[in-house]
């Protein structure tokens, strides 16, 4: 098996409402990725295409964005996997690279949430869950995780203002990503509020603070054999472990309503294939669509015991000074989370931190990190170990 | 019921729940258990697996001989959310809370009786399941306490 490194990396910024076509948007981040590992279209031997489905009105989205970038006639194909399908990509080019099959590949993610109307998205949203046996109740993403949060607040005394102080933290890396969606300060005192918006009830216990917003936005990883890494113009970032599971979309399926197993699940494949474990890692970047998916991640991830994630929060251990920085890019509370987009862009942040090009949000020479991106409410998950020489 | 889908088959489970978003499924009898009161699981009759929601199919001995059995007795409340927003077909209905009980061998996904205030409701609460009838001839189930 060949070793594998990002050499590129991009992203759009992400906004509210992108002005232009799904394929232009794509582009945004490919031009960025192809810049900065110094390629052209021709170096590129095959791409993956990621979103979430049914947010497109162009149906097979690989073909299209494959032309306009320039990609063709290399092979082409599309993945998902629904809020983690970016690093499915990236697990699917690790593979196809490994084995010899190819030697660069292009990884590109993205979504485009403002292509269809409200209505049409509160229409797909009914169907986000097990439409059979869940939807007919009248589900929504939200409410899932909120009763996750709800689950471990019961179990170990975890508080509305533990996940206030995620926001929090978001918040302060947020304003300093010049690509987030969400840019100003939020304080405790705003989700304390019940007159403040940021207080306002989406699904209980999870506020309107708790929650990450939509947005439109891209990314693209260059991925390489070892032998083309080298000749690259950046540092190579090597993909060191990569771990993936699946749990049942209906809940009645799942026994843990503390954490994800997904998470874990991934995390202890990742963790084995790396040769590394949790104190290993210096920046991480974590699936946090609500604030209680970034606690319950740090538990996952072996950051703290099942329990021990509000002392992290609390005691600023996940700050970019702290013993285990966490989504110092804002996240995905205020960077925004175009579906399709947000793996990679996590890929990106890592690989940023790892080379020391992260400018305001640097920490301080990290030499592993790791990215925790995951598709639905725990059902799918995937976990990746970057690192550097 | 003699409902037909345009492909001819019985779709009586487009009645399930305040909006059906599939008709077809080789356990459409949870419809007619519904009818009769009852919230229905099936189980395997070669290896005793128990599934809830039903399945036609038992994916650990790969059978297809299924027995139903009604949800009785209590389950314990594991988590609840009550929803400020809902999707479309359910703007009229907010607020209302989802939730899941444990009855020990198979949990069971759904609403809470609208009857019961998110006051009540703590995790570890006894709940019980109990068929409700909804507008336009539709069948669905919701938790009260025990
Ligand atoms: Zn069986």
């Amino acid at each position: 098996m060949r070793r594998v490194a990002v050499i590129g990396v991009g992203q759009s910024e992400f906004v509210r409402a992108y002005p232009g076509s799904i394929r232009e948007l794509a582009f945004e981040a490919f031009r960025e990725a192809m810049e900065d590992g110094g390629l052209k279209p021709a170096a590129i031997d095959a791409s993956i295409v990621c979103s979430a489905p049914e947010y497109d009105r162009q149906r097979s989205p690989a073909g299209v964005i494959a032309e306009y970038l320039g990609l063709n006639p290399q092979p082409t194909f599309y993945v998902e996997t629904l809020c983690s399908s970016s690093t499915t990509g990236v697990r699917l080019a690790a593979a196809l690279i490994a084995s010899g099959q190819h030697d660069v590949v292009a990884v590109i993610g993205f979504q485009k949430m403002s292509e269809i109307s409200s209505a049409e998205s509160q229409e797909r949203m009914g169907r986000g869950a097990d439409i059979q046996w869940e939807s007919p109740f009248g589900t929504m993403m939200p409410a899932y995780y909120a009763m996750y949060a709800r689950a471990h607040m019961a179990a170990y005394g975890t508080t509305l203002e533990d996940l206030a102080l995620i926001r929090v933290k978001s918040s302060v890396y947020g304003r300093l990503n010049e690509k987030a969606v969400y840019r100003k300060e939020v304080t405790p005192a705003q989700l304390a509020d019940p007159k403040d918006r940021m207080a306002g009830p989406v699904a209980s216990p999870l506020r309107v603070g708790d929650c990450c917003a939509n947005a439109d936005g891209s990314s693209c990883l260059l991925l390489a054999a070892e032998d083309r890494a080298r000749d690259c113009r950046k540092k190579p970032v090597w993909l060191l472990g990569v771990g993936s599971a699946s749990a049942s979309v209906n809940l009645t399926g799942r026994d843990l309503f503390t954490g994800l197993s997904v998470a874990r699940e991934a995390a202890r494949r990742a963790y084995r294939m790396a040769g590394v474990g949790p104190d290993d890692i210096d920046v991480a970047e974590v699936h946090d669509c609500f604030t209680i998916a970034e606690l319950m991640a740090y538990e996952d991830l072996g950051f703290a015991e099942p329990g021990g994630g509000r002392e992290l929060i609390r005691n600023r251990a996940t700050y970019r000074e702290g013993k285990i920085p966490v989504n110092v890019d804002g996240g995905l509370l205020s960077k925004g989370h175009p579906i399709g987009a947000t793996g990679g862009s996590q890929v990106r942040t890592i690989v940023l931190q790892l080379r020391g090009e992260a400018g305001a949000m640097q920490v301080k020479e990290p030499r592993i990190g790791l990215v925790h991106n995951i598709g639905g409410v725990g059902l799918y998950g995937n976990v990746l170990i970057l690192g550097i020489e | 019921m003699g409902q037909k889908s345009e492909a001819g088959l019985d779709d009586r489970f487009r009645r399930f729940g305040t909006v059906g978003f599939t008709g077809i499924t080789r356990v459409n009898d949870f419809i007619a258990h519904l009818e009769e009161g009852r919230v229905a699981g099936t189980r395997c009759r070669d290896c005793g697996q128990v599934f809830f929601p039903p399945c036609a199919d038992c994916r650990s001995c790969f059978s297809r001989r299924m027995a139903w059995f009604a949800v009785e007795g209590e389950g314990r409340l594991v988590s609840w959310s009550r929803l400020a927003f809902g999707p479309a077909g359910f703007q009229e209905d907010v607020p209302y809370t989802i939730a899941l009980l444990d009855f020990g061998g198979y949990k069971v996904f759904g609403r809470v009786d609208r009857a019961v205030s998110e006051e009540e409701l703590a995790v570890g609460l006894p709940m019980k399941v109990r068929v409700e009838r909804l507008p336009g001839d539709r069948l669905s189930y919701a938790f009260v306490k025990a």
